[in-house]
C-alpha cells in the first residue's frame, strides 16, 4: 500500500483551471510520461521488435506474445507513485530524476530476470491497477495491496512482502484505544481505497467508528497529533515512517490484520506474471530480496516466515475481503446520494457566504475610502490569482496551529472566501452599470446614500448579476469536489471510492454525472424563470 | 413654505473655463420661469446646481431660509431640507426601471419622509389622476410612452410636495398636442403657489406658458424679463437668434 503524499505540485496541476475544471479526480498519471515509441502500437506495450515481427507476419498482437522470449535491449515499463515516498518509491534526493526504494529494486530484479531494462512511469497510486489494464506500462509496483477484487480483475504476482495493519493513537490514549471496537463514535483516519479503509467501513457498521478518508498518508498522522483524529489505521511500514518523521503518537503493538504487497499485471498478461513469480521466488531463495528489505529497514522475522510459506507453496490467500459480495449500484447508491446531499449543502452554504461577503466587498470597493478599496482589491486579486486547492490546504493544514477548523467548516469557509472574490467582481460591475442618472434622480428625491443603494442601485444591480451568479453557483457545485483533499467525502470522492472498489469508472461516472446535472439543472431553470419574471413583469 | 428662489453671482468653473460666469436669477412663488438659450449655453448646469447635483465655484443659491454655498456638495444628511424644497424632472425622466409607476411615486414619501404607505399611495393616486396617468399605476416604466413617462416623472418629483420644481427640456420629446397639455399642467402647478424653472429652447412654448424668460448665452444671463416683453422685443443678439431659429452669433438676416 502506499503512500500518496499529496504534494502541492499535484495540487496546482489539479486546479489548473479554477473556473472550468471537471473535478478532483486523478487518474492516468502514467500516461504523461509514456514514450512515443510505445504509443505507436495498439495497447502501447508490445516492444518494437515484436511489433515489427507481427506486422510482417500479419498477425494481430495477442497478449500471450508479451510473455514470449525477450529481445536484448527491450524495456520493462513499470508504473509506481513517487509521491508515495520511501521506502516504496521516492525520487533520489541526490539525483531527483532517478528513483529509489524497495519497489524500485524489485522492479530492477524483475527487469534483470527478463533481460530488459527497467523504465519508470509515474502514476497516481489509486490509478496503478487501472493504468496497467489500459496498457500504460507492463507492471504496477508501488505497495499495491493483495485484495480479492484485484485478483478478479488483474493478474497479480505472488505476495513479496507481508504488512500489518496497525493502529496509531496519541500517547495519552494508549490504554484506551487498542482495538477498533474501542473507538465507537471516534474519528479514525486512513488512506482511501485501501484495505484499511475497508476495515474502517466495516468497523463503522459494527462499532460506530467514524472513518475519515485521506488522499495521502502523511496528513492522517499530523491530524492525529493535532487532535483532529483519535486514531489512524494504516500499514506498519507507513506508520513507522510517520513516527520517525514527525512523531506525536504511538503505534499499538498488536496488528489488527495482515496483508501483502504484490505486483499487478494486466489480466491478459498472466504469462509475464508467471515469469515475474519465478524471478521473485528465486530472489527470495537467494537472499537478494531480504537484502533489499534490510537496506530499507523493513525486514523482520515475520518476513522470513512469510518467505518460507511462499517458497513452500503454502497458499498465501488474499486477505478475506470485508467488502460485501454485491458490488452493484444499489449498494453504492445510498452513499452516492449522501455524497450528493453533502455536495448540495456544502455548495449552498459556501455560496451564501460568497454572496454575503461578495456584496460587502463590492460595496466597499465602490463606496469605501481609498485604503479600504486598496485592501479589498488585494483580497480579490489574491483569492482569484491562487488555486482554491492551495487555499483549502492553507486553511485546513497551514493554519491548524492557530485555528483548528473542522473539515466541513473549513470547506465552506475556503470555498466561500474564494468565490466571494468572484461574486464581488460581478456585483461591482453590476453596480457600475447602473446609470448615474438613476442615482441622481434618487438623490433629488431626498433618499440617503444608503437608501439609494438599498432601494434603487442594489435591486437593479442584482438583476444584472443574476445570470453570472447562476453560472458561478453551478461552477461552485463542481468545484466543491476539491474539498476531498481536506477529508470531506462529497459526491465526486464517493464516486471515486465506488469506482475504485468495482474497478470501473463507467457506471459510477454516469451516475455521478447524472447526480450533478440533477443538482445544477433545476438551479439554471429557476434562474431563467426569475430572469424572465424580472424582464417581463 | 413658499419662498422665492434666489440665485446670485453663480459661477461654475471647469478647469479654466467658466461654464457659468455669474448668473443672477429670482423666481417668485406662482411663477413659471423659462430658462432659454441654445444647447451649451448653460441651462442644464443652472438646474443641476439648483438641484444640488453640481457643485459651484462662487455665488449663492437660496430658497427662503436655506441656502447652498460654493465648494463641495454637502452630505445627503445636511442636504435634506434642500431636497425637500426642490423637485427635479430629468430630460430622460430617469424613472426607476425595477419599480411600478405607483412605487416610483411613493418611494420618496415612504422612505425619505417616513409617511405610512397608505398616505403615500393616496397622495400618489391623486397626483397620477391629476396628471392623467392613474390607469398606468401598475405598469413598469419601460411599458410607458414618452408622454406618460414624463407625467409619472412629474408626479414622482411632486410627491414630497416641493415648493420649487425644476424641469430640464420638458418639451423636447413631445408632439404639439402634448406640449399644450404639459403647458396646462405647469400653469396649474403655478396656481398652487409653486415656483417652476424649466429649461427650453422652444420659443412658442415659453411665450404661451411662461411668466418670465431668462436668456443664457455662453454662461452669462444676457436678458431677463416678462415673457411677452423679451420674446416680442428682444434686446440681445442671442435672444434674437433664438427667436429666428438661427445659430447664435450669425448675422441677423435682413
Amino acid at each position: 500500500m502506499a503512500c500518496v503524499r499529496h504534494s502541492l505540485l499535484t495540487a496546482s496541476e489539479l486546479s489548473f483551471s479554477a473556473r472550468a475544471r471537471a473535478g478532483g479526480v486523478r487518474g492516468g498519471g502514467g500516461r504523461r510520461r509514456r514514450r512515443t515509441l510505445w504509443g505507436l502500437v495498439p495497447g502501447g506495450i508490445v516492444p518494437w521488435s515484436v511489433a515489427a515481427l507481427l506486422a510482417v507476419g500479419g498477425c494481430t498482437p495477442s497478449p500471450a506474445s508479451r510473455g514470449g522470449p525477450e529481445q536484448p535491449g527491450a524495456v520493462l515499463q513499470w508504473g509506481g507513485d513517487a509521491e508515495g515516498g520511501a521506502p516504496f518509491v521516492e525520487a533520489d534526493p541526490a539525483t531527483p530524476d532517478s528513483m529509489r526504494g524497495f519497489d524500485v529494486e524489485i522492479a530492477g530484479m524483475l527487469a534483470e530476470g527478463l533481460e530488459r531494462r527497467p523504465r519508470f512511469s509515474q502514476v497516481a497510486y489509486a490509478s496503478i491497477s487501472a493504468s496497467v489494464e489500459r496498457g500504460d506500462y507492463d507492471v504496477g509496483l508501488s505497495g499495491v495491496e493483495d485484495l480479492p477484487e484485484l485478483r478478479e480483475r488483474h493478474s497479480l504476482s505472488l505476495p513479496y512482502f507481508e504488512f500489518r495493519e496497525v493502529l496509531a493513537v496519541r500517547a495519552a490514549d494508549t490504554a484506551r484505544y487498542r482495538q477498533l471496537s474501542d473507538l465507537a463514535g471516534r474519528r479514525v483516519g486512513t488512506l482511501g481505497a485501501t484495505m484499511a479503509y475497508d476495515m474502517l467501513l466495516a468497523a463503522q457498521r459494527a462499532h460506530g467508528v467514524v472513518p475519515i478518508s485521506y488522499d495521502d498518508d502523511v496528513h492522517p498522522y499530523t491530524d492525529l497529533a493535532d487532535g483532529r483524529l483519535d486514531a489512524v489505521l494504516l500499514d506498519h511500514v507507513i506508520a513507522e515512517r510517520a513516527l520517525r518523521r514527525s512523531g506525536g503518537f504511538v503505534i499499538q503493538p498488536t496488528a489488527l490484520a495482515r496483508g501483502h504487497y504484490v505486483a499487478v499485471f494486466a489480466r491478459a498478461d498472466s504469462a509475464l506474471r508467471d515469469s515475474a513469480d519465478a524471478i521473485l521466488r528465486a530472489r527470495m531463495a537467494d537472499g537478494a530480496l531480504e537484502r533489499t528489505f534490510r537496506r530499507w529497514s523493513v525486514w523482520d522475522e515475520q518476513q522470513r516466515a512469510h518467505f518460507d510459506r511462499v517458497l513452500a507453496d503454502e497458499p498465501t490467500r488474499a486477505v478475506a475481503s470485508v467488502r460485501a459480495g454485491d458490488r452493484g449500484l444499489t449498494r453504492y447508491l445510498p452513499a452516492l446520494l449522501r455524497g450528493a446531499a453533502l455536495t448540495l449543502v456544502l455548495s449552498c452554504l459556501a455560496m451564501l457566504l460568497a454572496v454575503t461577503l461578495g456584496i460587502a466587498v463590492a460595496a466597499g470597493r465602490v463606496y469605501g475610502p481609498p485604503v479600504v478599496r486598496v485592501a479589498l482589491t488585494v483580497y480579490v486579486e489574491i483569492m482569484r490569482g491562487t488555486p482554491v486547492l492551495l487555499q483549502l490546504f492553507v486553511l485546513y493544514y497551514g493554519l491548524s496551529n492557530v485555528v483548528r477548523l473542522p473539515a466541513f467548516l473549513a470547506a465552506v469557509i475556503g470555498l466561500g472566501l474564494n468565490y466571494a472574490a468572484y461574486e464581488s467582481e460581478i456585483y461591482r460591475s453590476a453596480l457600475m452599470a447602473i446609470s448615474p442618472l438613476q442615482l441622481e434622480a434618487a438623490r433629488t428625491l431626498g433618499l440617503s446614500e444608503a437608501q439609494v443603494l438599498r432601494l434603487v442601485r442594489g435591486p437593479q444591480a442584482l438583476r444584472l448579476a443574476l445570470a453570472p451568479m447562476t453560472n458561478d453557483f453551478v461552477a461552485l457545485l463542481k468545484d466543491s469536489s476539491l474539498v476531498s483533499v481536506i477529508t470531506v467525502v462529497e459526491l465526486t470522492k464517493q464516486t471515486a471510492i465506488y469506482a475504485t472498489n468495482i474497478g470501473s469508472w463507467f457506471v459510477p461516472g454516469v451516475v455521478c454525472a447524472f447526480l450533478y446535472l440533477a443538482l445544477s439543472l433545476p438551479l439554471s431553470r429557476a434562474a431563467i424563470v426569475l430572469e424572465r419574471r424580472w424582464s417581463h413583469p | 413654505m413658499s419662498a422665492p428662489l434666489s440665485i446670485r453671482g453663480l459661477v461654475v468653473r471647469r478647469g479654466t473655463q467658466d461654464v457659468l460666469a455669474g448668473v443672477d436669477l429670482e423666481v417668485a412663488p406662482g411663477e413659471v420661469c423659462a430658462l432659454m438659450g441654445v444647447s451649451g449655453a448653460g441651462k442644464t448646469t443652472v438646474l443641476r446646481a439648483v438641484a444640488a447635483l453640481q457643485p459651484f465655484t462662487a455665488g449663492e443659491i437660496r430658497i427662503g431660509a436655506v441656502a447652498l454655498a460654493p465648494g463641495r456638495l454637502l452630505s445627503e444628511a445636511r442636504l435634506r431640507p434642500w431636497r425637500r424644497a426642490v423637485g427635479m424632472v430629468f430630460q430622460a425622466h430617469a424613472l426607476f426601471e425595477h419599480l411600478t409607476v405607483l412605487d416610483n411615486v411613493t418611494l420618496a414619501p415612504v422612505h425619505a419622509l417616513g409617511w405610512p404607505r397608505a398616505r403615500a399611495e393616496d397622495v400618489a393616486g391623486t397626483l397620477l389622476e391629476t396628471l392623467g396617468v392613474l390607469p398606468r399605476a401598475a405598469a413598469f416604466p419601460r411599458e410607458l410612452s414618452g408622454g406618460e413617462a414624463q407625467r409619472v416623472a412629474i408626479a414622482r418629483a411632486l410627491a414630497p410636495d416641493p415648493p420649487l420644481l425644476l424641469m430640464d427640456e420638458p418639451t423636447s420629446a413631445l408632439d404639439p398636442a402634448r406640449r399644450g397639455s404639459l403647458g396646462e399642467v405647469l400653469r396649474s402647478l403655478a396656481r398652487e403657489g409653486r415656483a417652476l424653472v424649466i429649461s427650453t429652447h422652444d420659443v412658442d412654448f415659453a411665450r404661451a406658458y411662461a411668466d418670465r424668460v431668462a436668456v443664457l448665452s455662453h454662461g452669462v444671463l444676457v436678458e431677463s424679463g416678462a415673457a411677452e416683453t423679451v420674446l416680442t422685443r428682444p434686446q440681445h443678439a442671442a435672444t434674437q437668434a433664438l427667436l429666428h431659429g438661427s445659430p447664435e452669433g450669425e448675422a441677423w438676416p435682413a
